[in-house]
C-alpha cells in the first residue's frame, strides 16, 4: 500500500520520538523507587499495547497474555546458560508466536466466546505442563537467572520494546491486514464477502501480538532472578493487561496508555498497603468500565471533542458522531 | 472399574455446576464467569451451617438453593439487565457480559478472600466406607452423586414438561421469535439465570461434603463448567450430563494413571479434540 506519510503523522512521529526520549532520561533521575514503578508502567505499557494490536479490531477478548509472557520468561530462563540473550529474545519472540498459531488456529475459525474461554485457562494450562516436565526431567522446579542486568537496563529495553511495538502497530494499520482487521472489525461477514480470509487475518495479527507479549517476559526474566512455574504464569498478569487496555480505550494506538499509566499506580499503592484487597479492586476496575466507560478513557476523550466541535455548528462532525 | 467409578460420582456434581452455566448461557445469554464463586459460596455457607449450626448439607440445600436463587435474580436484575438492554448485537452483549462476570468473580473472590482468609476448609460429613462391586467408596460421594442425579432428574422434568420450561427452552433456541408467542423473554432470562445460579450452588453444596475446598478456588471450576458446557453443546441438558460424566473420568483416569497435576491439561484436551471435531457440542447439530 502505497499511502504517502502525511503531515500529521510526522508531527505524531516528532511526539512519540520526545517521549521516548524523555522517557529514556528517567534512569538518571532516580534509581529506587521511581525507576522500579516505571518498570512495571513500561512493562504493561509494552504488554497492553501489544495486547490491543490483536484484541481492539477484533474486539476478541484475550486472557492468553499471561501464558506469552511466562513462556518468554522461561525460554530465557533455561537458556541463559547456553545462548546469548539477544538470540533469547528472538526465541521468546518464537514460542509466544507460535503458541498462538496453535490457539488460534483452534479457536479463532469459530466463535469469539470458545477464544475467550480458551485463552482464559491457557496460562494455567502451560503452566501444569511446564511443572510437570521439569518434575519429570528435571531435579528442581525452580531456575536461576544471573545476568548483569540492572533495573535501568531491563527499563530501557521495555521502552524500546514499546517502541517498537508503536512502530509495528502503525505499520500494521497502514498494511493490507490492518485495512482487513478494521472491516472485519466492523462486520465480520462483509469482511467474508469482499474476499477476506479472515481467520488467517486473525491468527497473524494474534500471532504479532503473542510474539511482542514474549519478548516483554524475556526481557523481565533477569529482574525476577529466580523463576518458577506460578510466578512466571500469573493469571493475574492476563487480567490486569484487559484492565489497563480497556480503561485507556482500543480504538488508537496510543489509548492503552492512558490506562496503564494510572493504573500500574494505583496497583503498586494497592499490593503494598492492602495486599489481601487486590483482586476486589480488578473487580470493581472491571465493573467499572463496563458501565461507566465501555470506550476507555480515549473514548471519553473523544466524545467530549465531538461535543465541542458540534457545539462550534460544524454540522459534520455532529453527523460523525451520531 | 475402580477408576470409572470414581470419576462418575466425580462427574455427578460437574454435571449440576455445568447445568446451571448452561442455563445462564443458553437461556439469559449471559456467558457468567463468575459462576465459580456462586459455587464456592455455597461450600461456605454449607460448611457453616454444617459445622456452625449442625444442619445436615443435604438439608442445608433447601436453605442454600432458594438463597441462591434469590441473590442471582437480583445480581441479573441489577447488574446483567442493562448490558442486555444496552447490547446492540449478540457479540456486543457477549463482550460486555464477559467483562461484567471478571468483575463479579473478581469482586466476590475477593470478599471471600477477605472473609474466610485464603486457607484450605473441610469437614466430615458421611465419611464412611461404602462398597460397589467389591471395592470401597466415601459413602458422602456417593451420597453427593445421589442428589446430583435427583436435582438433575428434576430440573429434566421441569424444562421438559411444564409450560415454564417449554418457555425456558423456546427462549434459548430464539428470543425474538419466543417473544413473538408471548412468552416474557426479560422474565424468562431472569429465571433462568437465577435457577442456574441455584444449580450451580447446590452442585457447591454437594461437592463440599467430600472436596477440600478454598475461597479462591472457583475459577478452575468455572473452567471446567465451561468445557462441559461446550462439549454438550449450549442450552443441551443432555449434552451437559454426557460431557459431565466424559469429563469427570478422563480428569480421574489422569489423574491417578499419569499425574494429579495435569488434570487440567486432560480437560484441554478434550476441549481442543470438541473444538476441532464438533464445535456444535456432542449433540448439536452442525450449522450450515
Amino acid at each position: 500500500m502505497s499511502r504517502g506519510i502525511t503531515g500529521s503523522e510526522i508531527g505524531w512521529l516528532i511526539v512519540g520520538a520526545a517521549a521516548a526520549g524523555v522517557a529514556s532520561l528517567l534512569p538518571l533521575f532516580d534509581q529506587g523507587f521511581y525507576l522500579s514503578l516505571s518498570v512495571n508502567i513500561m512493562l504493561y505499557a509494552a504488554l497492553c499495547t501489544a495486547w490491543a494490536l490483536f484484541s481492539g479490531p477484533t474486539h476478541y477478548v484475550s486472557l492468553a497474555t499471561a501464558a506469552f509472557y511466562g513462556l518468554g520468561t522461561y525460554s530465557v530462563a533455561l537458556g541463559i546458560d547456553i545462548l546469548p540473550y539477544p538470540l533469547l529474545l528472538a526465541i521468546a519472540a518464537a514460542a509466544g508466536a507460535l503458541l498462538a498459531g496453535i490457539v488460534g488456529a483452534a479457536t479463532l475459525r469459530i466463535s469469539g466466546v470458545y477464544f475467550v474461554i480458551f485463552t482464559f485457562g491457557l496460562a494455567e494450562l502451560v503452566r501444569q505442563l511446564v511443572t510437570w516436565t521439569q518434575t519429570k526431567f528435571a531435579t528442581a522446579i525452580g531456575l536461576y537467572v544471573f545476568t548483569d542486568f540492572t533495573e535501568e537496563h531491563i527499563y530501557w529495553m521495555l521502552l524500546a520494546l514499546t517502541a517498537v511495538v508503536f512502530i509495528t502497530g502503525w505499520a500494521i494499520n497502514r498494511s493490507r491486514l490492518g485495512f482487513a482487521m478494521r472491516i472485519i472489525g466492523n462486520d465480520e461477514s462483509v469482511a467474508r464477502h469482499v474476499g477476506i480470509n479472515t481467520a488467517m487475518s486473525k491468527i497473524v495479527l494474534f500471532m504479532i501480538s503473542g510474539a511482542f507479549i514474549g519478548v516483554a517476559g524475556a526481557i523481565m526474566a533477569p529482574r525476577y532472578s529466580y523463576i518458577e512455574p506460578p510466578s512466571a504464569f500469573n493469571p493475574m498478569i492476563s487480567f490486569l493487561v484487559v484492565i489497563m487496555a480497556l480503561l485507556g480505550g482500543t480504538k488508537r494506538l496510543w489509548g492503552p496508555l492512558v490506562g496503564v499509566i494510572p493504573f500500574t499506580i494505583l496497583m503498586d499503592i494497592i499490593s503494598s498497603r492492602f495486599p489481601n484487597h487486590t483482586s476486589i479492586i480488578v473487580g470493581l476496575a472491571f465493573l467499572t468500565i463496563v458501565y461507566f466507560i465501555p470506550d476507555g478513557v480515549t473514548g471519553l476523550i473523544e466524545k467530549a471533542r465531538a461535543k465541542i466541535a458540534a457545539r462550534r455548528g460544524s454540522e459534520v462532525a455532529g453527523e460523525r458522531t451520531a | 472399574m475402580n477408576i470409572l467409578v470414581t470419576g462418575i460420582l466425580l462427574s455427578g456434581t460437574y454435571a449440576l455446576i455445568a447445568l446451571g452455566l448452561t442455563l445462564q448461557y443458553g437461556v439469559a445469554r449471559i456467558m457468567n464467569l463468575g459462576n465459580g464463586e456462586t459455587l464456592v459460596a455455597a461450600c461456605f455457607v454449607a460448611f457453616w451451617l454444617y459445622t456452625g449450626l449442625a444442619i445436615n448439607p443435604l438439608v442445608g440445600l433447601l436453605i442454600i438453593a432458594p438463597a441462591a436463587f434469590l441473590i442471582n435474580w437480583g445480581i441479573y436484575v441489577v447488574a446483567l439487565q442493562p448490558l442486555v438492554k444496552r447490547a446492540k448485537n449478540r457479540g456486543q452483549l457477549e463482550v460486555d457480559s464477559i467483562l461484567a462476570t471478571f468483575g463479579l468473580l473478581f469482586l466476590l473472590q475477593g470478599l471471600m478472600i477477605v472473609g474466610f482468609g485464603g486457607e484450605y476448609h473441610s469437614y466430615n460429613f458421611l465419611a464412611q466406607r461404602f462398597d460397589i462391586l467389591g471395592n470401597s467408596y466415601g459413602l458422602n460421594r456417593v451420597v453427593a452423586f445421589g442428589a446430583a442425579v435427583l436435582i438433575a432428574a428434576a430440573l429434566w422434568f421441569f424444562l421438559y414438561f411444564t409450560r415454564q420450561g417449554t418457555a425456558m427452552r423456546a427462549v434459548a433456541v430464539d428470543p425474538s421469535s419466543a417473544n413473538l408467542i408471548a412468552i416474557d423473554v426479560a422474565r424468562t432470562a431472569a429465571f433462568a439465570f437465577a435457577l442456574g445460579g441455584a444449580l450451580s450452588a447446590c452442585g457447591g453444596a454437594l461437592l463440599s461434603t467430600f472436596y477440600t475446598f478454598n475461597a479462591s478456588m472457583g475459577v478452575t471450576f468455572t473452567m471446567k463448567a465451561l468445557i462441559i458446557v461446550i462439549m454438550g453443546g449450549v442450552g443441551d441438558v443432555r449434552g451437559a450430563v454426557l460431557a459431565a460424566l466424559i469429563l469427570g473420568i478422563a480428569e480421574t483416569v489422569v489423574a491417578s494413571l499419569i499425574d494429579p497435576g495435569l488434570t487440567l491439561a486432560a480437560t484441554y484436551l478434550l476441549f481442543i479434540l470438541v473444538l476441532l471435531f464438533r464445535p456444535q457440542g456432542i449433540f448439536g447439530r452442525s450449522a450450515t
